[in-house]
């Protein structure tokens, strides 16, 4: 710490006292102009509330968001996974029709703005599908039953589980492009030697890509994996166009309902920030 | 009368990459036992050759047979091929994230299906061939070239195939480690197998071969018994190679 002080220039001082001070005004213009009236004190009781029925604490809006943001987050890259290593080992196919079909749906998803994509996705494949296999159905059955405790904890309020579905496999259709890409480019790193004494030892293709190719590119992609695993904690804030309850919507649901714009986003994007920092500074710390 | 089929046939290859040719009207036999060096400047071909002889390349036209099984592109007998014919490369090629004994044991287990036990037994075996027995739970990267490359030559052992091919074995080793893998080389010599070993090392080649073969921009020049070819190879080429690389 004394060191930090010590590299401070004068400059360095004004700088601060600039921004400290452009916040101010801006903060009190806002005040004064909007006549905003904060009220921070409220915000708490968005987090957790006391239910009088239940005589406990539950979630919620805010924290009900949070929850289902992390959970969408965990499955949909749970999946995102599975589906980029399928897509990243067809990239580098011998087939060429495999080959052109994986290269057709990354760049279809490279060069299609996210939220047409997922509103596309969610009209064409989330919604039929979950109609066609009469998922709806069977979630409000879990939801009215007794024991739903685990249910609950593992994909929160059943009745809303068709839309988390949902927000799921939209979210992972639209990361696994990325993820296959950074397979496809772990997969190449793998020197071609590799592949050329798996073979004269006379492995097959999928053994070869089983046991010695996929464990050496799958260490090597680690890091940027992490990195879009990041990247898709913040992009899971889109699932919120299509009625997914994730942190997002919630708040647009808190800010519609009490007017207090600034601290529900402010909140909103205090819970991003930890979350997402907080990782990079795990990742970071695990890389070494 | 039918005569011993040849372990290994090159009936006029060419090989061409796009409109390069690398092998231009190839042909050579490999009885059973026979213990073939060749050798040539660079870029003449000699790698080209042995690669086509289990499928890591495919020759362009001609025929090629090892052990009775014709090398072809897209061919059901390619595995079958592969397990006839083990290989070592120049630049060792081990797994670098399986441990030796994993990286020789795979092969056995993954590919001819035998037990864990049994692959592991074979593997100390052949680990103790090549004087390293004491290495089998180190990770590639702790051992030297010398120690790599022979974990490279058990590891082809362990398939126990009949036929040993060596791309330029000790060309990627310091000085002080060629011979580790020479010797090694020359003791798999004796015990019968067929090998065809791409080298610059002309101490070896003497030592061991039962055929050198000189190749020069894609052809085969001058086949001879070693004696004939380091003492009076009928090539004018051939003796100037042997000039330059003897002269020191």
């Amino acid at each position: 710490m004394r060191r930090i002080l010590k590299k401070l220039h004068w400059m360095d001082a004004v700088i601060l006292l600039v921004v400290v001070a452009l916040g101010g005004y801006i903060a009190t213009r806002i005040g004064a102009e909007l006549n905003y009236n904060w009220r921070w004190d409220k915000i708490p009781n968005y987090l957790y509330r006391y239910k009088a029925s239940e005589d406990a604490w539950v979630p919620n809006l805010l924290m009900q968001g949070l929850f289902a943001t992390i959970r969408i987050t965990i499955y949909s890259s749970i999946l995102a996974l599975i589906l980029g290593v399928i897509l990243g080992v067809a990239r580098v196919s011998e087939n060429l029709t495999i080959r052109m079909l994986a290269r057709t749906y990354l760049e279809f998803l490279r060069n299609v703005p996210p939220v047409v994509i997922i509103f596309i996705f969610f009209f064409f494949l989330s919604e039929q599908l979950i109609s066609a296999l009469n998922m709806e159905r069977w979630a409000r059955g879990i939801a009215r039953s007794e024991n739903n405790e685990i249910w609950s904890f593992l994909f929160g309020d059943m009745r809303r589980f068709p839309a988390l579905i949902s927000g799921v496999i939209v979210l992972a259709l639209f990361e696994s492009a990325f993820v296959g890409e950074i397979i496809r480019a772990g997969i190449q790193s793998v020197p071609k030697g590799q592949r050329e004494a798996a073979r004269s030892i006379g492995m097959s293709r999928g053994q070869e890509l089983r046991y010695i190719v996929l464990p050496q590119a799958l260490k090597k992609v680690i890091p940027p994996l992490a990195n879009q695993f990041i990247t898709l904690v913040k992009d899971s804030s889109l699932v919120s166009l299509i009625s997914v309850p994730d942190l997002t919507f919630k708040t647009i649901e808190l800010v519609a309902s009490t007017r207090m714009i600034f601290e529900g986003w402010f909140t909103a994007a205090a819970f991003y920030f930890v979350i997402c920092f907080g990782l990079s500074m795990l990742f970071r710390r695990l890389e070494r | 009368m039918e005569a011993q089929e040849a372990m290994i046939s090159v009936n006029n290859v060419d090989k061409f990459y796009g409109t390069f040719q690398a092998l231009t009207d190839v042909s050579l036999t490999v009885q059973q036992g026979e213990r073939v060096v060749i050798c040539g400047p660079s870029g003449s071909g000699k790698s080209t050759l042995i690669r086509c002889f289990n499928g890591l390349e495919f020759h362009s036209s001609g025929s090629i047979r090892i052990d009775g099984i014709e090398v072809e592109e897209d061919s059901k007998d390619l595995r079958r091929l592969r397990q006839e014919v083990g290989m070592v490369f120049q630049q060792f090629n081990l797994f670098p994230h399986l441990t030796i004994l994993e990286n020789l044991t795979i092969g056995p287990m993954k590919v001819q299906k035998i037990g864990k036990s049994e692959a592991e037994a074979r593997a100390r075996k052949y680990l103790e061939r090549v004087h390293i027995p004491e290495q089998a739970d180190k990770y590639p990267g702790q051992l030297s070239g010398g120690q790599q490359q022979r974990v490279a030559i058990a590891r082809s052992l362990c398939m126990e195939t009949r036929i040993m091919l060596f791309d330029e074995p000790t060309s990627a080793l310091d000085p002080e480690m060629i011979n580790e893998v020479l010797d090694v080389m020359v003791e798999l010599a004796d015990t019968g197998i067929t090998m065809v070993c791409v080298t610059h090392e002309m101490g070896f080649a003497r030592k061991v071969a039962d055929t050198m073969v000189f190749m020069e921009s894609g052809k085969i020049v001058e086949v001879s018994p070693p004696e004939k070819f380091f003492t009076n190879p009928e090539s004018e080429r051939c003796r100037m190679f042997l000039n330059q690389i003897l002269e020191h």
